[in-house]
């Protein structure tokens, strides 16, 4: 066995006794789908900074900089100040004046059932593109990071599949939250041990290392080169319209971040508004520190490390651990490849959690039964089926996809489909008297349905690949994309907005839904009436 | 077992489909506290009331008076960074500290500009918590 398999069981171990802990702790729905609303500002802005921060930024982001340099940095600055929209805008009212989902706002002045079934509809949607894009990644990663142990893709995404099905099935919020908690705590560890070790290495002197990250030299086509790494330039150039594509990017995720469905559901899990707002400062604290360590394990990467033995090592998701290997040898290579597979379980779970929580109190409980559990516990027990159920079609789609399939699309889909369809609805419910339930219902969909059409003739699946291309990286559509950009949302959230707002003035306003915008009103500023922490 | 028992007839019926089970669709008592629907619940508070009181309305403007220009300062700082490196490069690689240039220095601002909004918003927000407090003893009091 080697030292990263025996740490990964560890991880496995450790999180399944929480898992354990949590079943014979929680009862009932409050408890399921929000750990009885109980947990403390700290812990969930440690959860919250462990849902968001996915393999794809410990890993990805840290490849992106060894390999682009400043493009890759500033790539990153857009995941923490996307955070103020949270802070400013979402967090609070949502938490006054909603019980488990992110519809439960909406639901509130207009007509719930077309409402929910569309928020649900946008939901189910984020989380599992969210997650097969993670589960994609999470299969190639363990792979490589258990090299040694011939460990299958197929086997690997059984693996964090089933985890994190019985994760969310017995422990339910509680124990998702706990392993995010304990990732992200991890994660942070890592990420300083490993700054330290790159600043010990440039004799703990800033000058020394930013000299060297202006002289990097690597191979590009067969030619060695050397590139100043911290001039912009490296990837978004105006060949490929950068400077719109990282705007668009920027837009998504400011936007975005507070649309999330995983994100949203953890401020119920607090047990009022002023917590949720203490838990985003923590998250915020975390996830920027992170993010400006990243400027270490990149630049570390690729000065330390080198392009040129990374492409040959596993390609640039392997940066940050090949940096581990460099510095401190095959323990702490092993500490950090179990960091980024908690850091995949983590963000699974948190997806699973909101997708089975919206599908049960969203679709079945509201839209199905309009509104009444036909048996107490039902709605639970519903969620836990669901759970089940998206667990194993991620598994499968992963499957099926396969190791070497390009998904990070996906993320930026998901993202997208956050920022046109979820956070104009939100937005506009809580602040505009006149908005009705054809404004939602049609705003929802035009955000959905023009972010993935968007994507579908984005560059990402239309593009012509040259001759020779392996057939699971090959672009869907071989035609040249007709949408230049990666990333829709420059183009997908003001359609969101202005299909919300066009839908709106389609139909007479609502008498109800403006008489209860006061009601919201009162409730999303001053907390009355907001669901109460249970139990104990 | 009562199923077992010879003095009961048994139940010829499907278990499923049967009209027996139908359980109903309604709670049999009131519903909880946090089961309550809106509607339920709108003759507890004056919400109109208190939407229009003086209070609220100042809580509302004194949020609104954060909020908005907080949040049209972040965005203009946030994207001018995109939009800088795009359409400004050599200006953004004018060289600052020894080999740091603007652009990264400019990119890490980013962080420190999220957290002092932050921060003075939390500030800020102790003030809301204090207004909101006075529209909720107000609904009490009306009781």
């Amino acid at each position: 066995m080697t030292p990263a398999l025996g740490m990964f069981l560890l991880f496995v171990l450790i999180t399944l006794g929480i898992t354990y802990w949590a079943a014979r702790k929680s009862q009932g729905p409050a408890a399921f789908f929000t750990a009885s609303r109980r947990i403390t500002g700290w812990q969930n802005g440690i959860a919250v900074a462990g849902d968001y921060m996915s393999a794809a930024s410990f890993l990805g982001i840290a490849g992106l900089i060894a390999f682009f340099g400043y493009d890759g940095f500033m790539f990153s600055v857009g995941w923490l100040v996307a955070y103020l929209t949270v802070l400013l805008v979402v967090a609070e009212p949502l938490r006054n004046a909603g019980k488990y989902t992110m519809a439960d706002v909406l639901a509130y002045r207009l007509n719930p059932r077309p409402v929910r079934a569309m928020a649900a509809l946008s939901t189910i949607t984020v989380s599992t593109f969210y997650m097969i894009a993670q589960m994609v990644g999470a299969g190639a990663l363990v792979t490589l990071l258990l090299g040694s142990s011939h460990v299958s893709y197929e086997a690997a995404v059984v693996g964090v599949g089933v985890l994190m099905i019985i994760y969310v099935v017995f422990g339910g919020m509680l124990a998702t939250t706990w392993v995010q908690i304990i990732k992200a705590i991890l994660l942070m560890a890592g990420t300083i041990l490993l700054s330290l070790l790159v600043l010990a290495h440039f004799g703990w002197s800033f000058a020394n290392f930013f000299d060297a990250v202006t002289r990097v030299s690597y191979h590009d086509k067969g030619t060695l080169v050397t590139k100043n790494f911290l001039e912009p330039g490296l990837r978004y150039t105006a060949a490929n319209h950068g400077a719109l594509d990282l705007i668009s990017l920027g837009m998504a995720l400011v936007f975005g971040t507070a649309g999330l469905p995983h994100i949203l559901v953890r401020f119920y899990t607090v047990p009022d508004a002023k917590t949720a707002r203490v838990s985003v400062v923590w998250a915020m604290v975390l996830i920027g520190s992170f993010y400006i360590m990243t400027t270490f394990l990149g630049f570390g990467a690729a000065t330390i490390v080198g392009r040129d033995k990374i492409a040959v090592s596993g390609g640039n998701n392997m940066s940050a651990p090949l940096l581990a290997q460099a510095l401190a040898g095959d323990i702490f290579f092993a500490f950090i490849a179990a960091i980024a597979f908690a850091t995949i379980l983590a963000v699974v779970a948190g997806l699973t959690i909101s997708a089975s929580t919206s599908f049960a109190h969203d679709f079945y409980t509201a839209v199905i039964h309009k509104g009444t559990e036909r048996r107490p516990g039902e709605e639970v027990r519903v969620a836990r089926v669901t759970a089940f159920v998206v667990g194993a079609v991620a598994i499968g789609v992963a499957i099926l996809l396969g190791k070497d399939a390009n998904v990070a699309f996906l993320v930026a889909l998901a993202f997208a489909v956050a920022a046109s369809a979820n956070l104009p609805v939100i937005v506009l419910s809580l602040f505009w008297k006149r908005f009705n339930t054809s404004g939602a219902v049609i705003g929802l969909a035009t955000g959905l349905f023009a972010s993935l059409a968007l994507i579908v003739i984005s560059p990402s699946i239309m593009k012509v690949d040259p001759a020779g291309t392996a057939a699971a990286a090959r672009h869907l559509i071989q035609h040249a994309p007709i949408f230049p950009l990666e990333n829709p949302g420059i183009l997908s959230i003001p359609l969101g907005f202005l299909g919300a707002v066009l839908g709106t003035f389609l139909r007479r306003s609502e008498p109800r839904a403006e008489a209860r915008f006061a009601e919201l009103s009162v409730r999303a500023n001053t907390g009355l009436g907001a669901e109460k922490a249970t139990g104990e | 077992m009562a199923a077992d028992d010879p003095k009961i007839p048994q139940d010829p019926t499907p278990l499923v489909g049967a009209a027996t089970d139908i359980a109903p669709l309604t709670h049999s008592g009131p519903p909880p506290a946090h089961e309550r629907t809106a509607d339920e619940e709108a003759g507890l508070v004056d919400w109109e009331g208190l939407a229009a009181s003086a209070q609220f309305r100042s809580l509302l403007k004194a949020k609104r008076r954060f909020v908005v220009p907080a949040m049209i300062f972040f965005i203009v700082y946030y994207f001018a960074l995109p939009i800088l490196i795009g359409y400004a490069r050599p200006f953004m690689e004018t060289r600052v500290f020894g080999p740091v240039n603007l652009a990264y220095l400019f990119a890490l601002s980013q962080f420190f500009m999220a957290w002092i909004v932050a921060a003075l918003y939390v500030r800020a927000a102790a003030r809301f918590d204090k207004m909101a407090a006075n529209v909720v003893s107000q609904s009490d009091s009306r009781k």
